[in-house]
């Protein structure tokens, strides 16, 4: 297998089962996906990565059908409400993008794809969620 | 409700233009019209205002205050441009109010303006692909690629879509039918106002039937692109009381202006919070103007999508705690109906054109508090309430009174 790379870089990939890892702050204990200066809930400045759960419930979600050039429709938009705490925003897959298959408050767990290689042949890995029961 | 204690401010004059497309007309064609016939209706000139604040969302580096004053009259006064997403028009409003009440002026005028054309859809941003593709992460979040459509939506259909499918999750009672009855209410409304965008009645069926945008949300609920202007002349109470009693019978007292951004709050990385900002606006509007929830005559809200709407008829007090579901299958917010709401018919067929849109609502209540809104006046109407909200966050509202001259 190629190189890879995760699609962002708190998808973690490269230390055994794939999962979410986010920012901590110390102070208040709020979590951030992305670089912060500064922690917007306590204006503290001390960070620690942190492992999120790997499960959750969906707590809403949108069927996504017009969108922009190169997107495939439709897909499920899906935030989701990770065990442990922690909430995340990614795509619903292997259920059918209908409003009588995705329903609000399924558990669903995180899983990953691949959405590419660039030139160099490295490979992009994304995640989603899944319905829990799906093999 | 407050009392006249003597440093009120005042809505003198207001106007807004027929909300449309277009495409052979100018930003300044459409802004000198909303300016120049505000003044007009507050029996004022451009000598008399002491400042002007403008907004232009898509223009925010164009001084289009200055650009304005070329066309309407550059008299060396204190111009604010302003852009605070879809709140600018209010913040251009709120500017001028705070100047007055800082006994900095006397008077000012407020304009909103835009143009978006046939923009498609907002809220995609992101990287284009540019040469050699190799991946390497950037940005806060070290991302290799473009995002939009792989790690959920930012796409404003689906991100209103995701705010109305939460409080479903939260809340009984609310689902698809709910959020589509909204817009059948707004399209309904609309065949009364002629300035709005789109005047056309749909059945709830051809709501729920029209082309999926972002489930629940479809085509007929979703605000559309527009072009359009609208302005307000802002008085002092203390130079009211020098003008003529017209003038003072057909200005409306800004009972409370409020301006909020979006506190910290846990979810709000991933799926923007427009309840908290919006319900604390609302709540230090009621304090402020000493206006309960159910004195009101009618509200103009921020329905970008029929999805936002009904969040807001509980972020803004109007149905009961978790009950928007039901006001509306009640019918509630109809204009013959409890508390009427965006019955201008809303964003959704009014149309939205972002720098505009604060100011227009408030044009909106003043002309139903004046008795001047033609087929769509909701009688007697003596109290209103204004509200919007622009991703970011920021949400302005103000509560408007009749004047009891």
């Amino acid at each position: 297998m190629g190189k890879q790379v995760p699609i962002v870089d708190y998808l973690v990939i490269d230390d055994g089962e794939p999962h979410l890892a986010a920012w901590e702050s110390v102070d208040s204990g709020a979590i951030y996906f992305d670089r912060r200066n500064g922690d917007a809930k306590s204006g503290g400045t001390e960070f620690k990565r942190r492992s999120l759960g790997n499960t959750g419930v969906l707590r809403s979600f949108t069927i996504v059908h017009r969108t922009v050039p190169g997107v495939p429709a439709p897909y499920v938009s899906a935030l989701v409400d990770l065990d442990g705490g922690g909430s995340v925003k990614g795509n619903l897959l292997n259920v059918p993008a209908d409003p009588e298959h995705v329903k609000l408050g399924m558990r669903v767990r995180l899983t990953t794809f691949p959405v590419g290689a660039d030139d160099d042949g490295t490979e992009a890995i994304a995640f989603g969620f899944e319905p829990e029961g799906k093999a | 409700m407050s009392t006249d204690s003597g440093d009120n401010v005042w809505m003198l004059g207001t106007h807004m233009t027929k909300f449309g497309r277009y495409a052979d007309t100018d930003l300044m064609d459409l802004a000198s019209d909303a300016a120049m016939s505000a003044l007009r209706d507050g029996g004022v000139t451009i000598h008399d205002m002491d400042i002007l604040a403008a907004g232009s969302l898509f223009n925010a580096q164009a001084g289009v205050g200055q650009q304005l004053q070329k066309q309407i009259g550059q008299t060396g006064i204190p111009v604010y441009n302003v852009a605070n997403a879809c709140a600018t028009g209010a913040t251009a409003v709120r500017t001028v109010y705070m100047a007055i009440k800082a006994g900095e002026a006397d008077m000012g005028l407020a304009v909103g303006v835009e143009q978006m054309g046939k923009g498609g859809l907002l809220g995609a941003g992101g990287k284009g692909d540019r040469g050699r593709k190799v991946y390497e992460p950037s940005g806060r979040y070290g991302s290799v690629m473009q995002v939009e459509g792989l790690l959920g939506t930012g796409l404003m259909p689906g991100v209103f879509a995701q705010a109305g499918m939460e409080y479903a999750y939260e809340n009984d009672g609310v689902g698809f039918e709910q959020f589509a009855k909204v817009a059948e209410k707004n399209h309904a409304h609309s065949t009364l106002n002629p300035l709005a965008h789109y005047q056309k009645q749909f059945s709830l069926d051809e709501v729920m039937t029209a082309e999926m945008m972002s489930y629940p949300n479809t085509l007929l609920m979703c605000c559309p692109n527009t072009d359009g202007s609208a302005a307000a002349v802002l008085v002092s109470e203390q130079r009211l009381r020098s003008l003529s009693k017209e003038q003072q019978r057909r200005a409306v007292k800004i009972s409370a202006s409020v301006l909020t951004s979006d506190p910290w709050t846990d979810r709000a990385q991933v799926q923007p919070d427009v309840n908290t900002l919006t319900r604390n606006a609302a709540d230090k509007a009621y304090e402020q103007s000493g206006v309960d929830p159910q004195d009101l005559d009618l509200v103009e809200l921020h329905d970008c999508f029929a999805t936002a709407e009904l969040i807001h008829y509980d972020n803004l007090r109007l149905c009961k705690p978790g009950g928007a579901g039901q006001w509306i299958d009640e019918r509630g917010p109809w204009r013959d109906g409890q508390i009427p709401v965006n019955v201008s018919g809303g964003l959704i067929s009014k149309g939205h054109p972002i720098g505009a849109t604060g100011i227009a609502n408030l044009f909106e209540v003043a002309t139903h508090l004046r008795g001047e809104a033609g087929d769509r006046q909701i009688e007697g109407a003596k109290v209103g309430l204004t509200h919007v909200i622009g991703l970011g966050s920021a949400c302005a509202v103000h509560v408007l009174e009749k004047s009891g001259v």
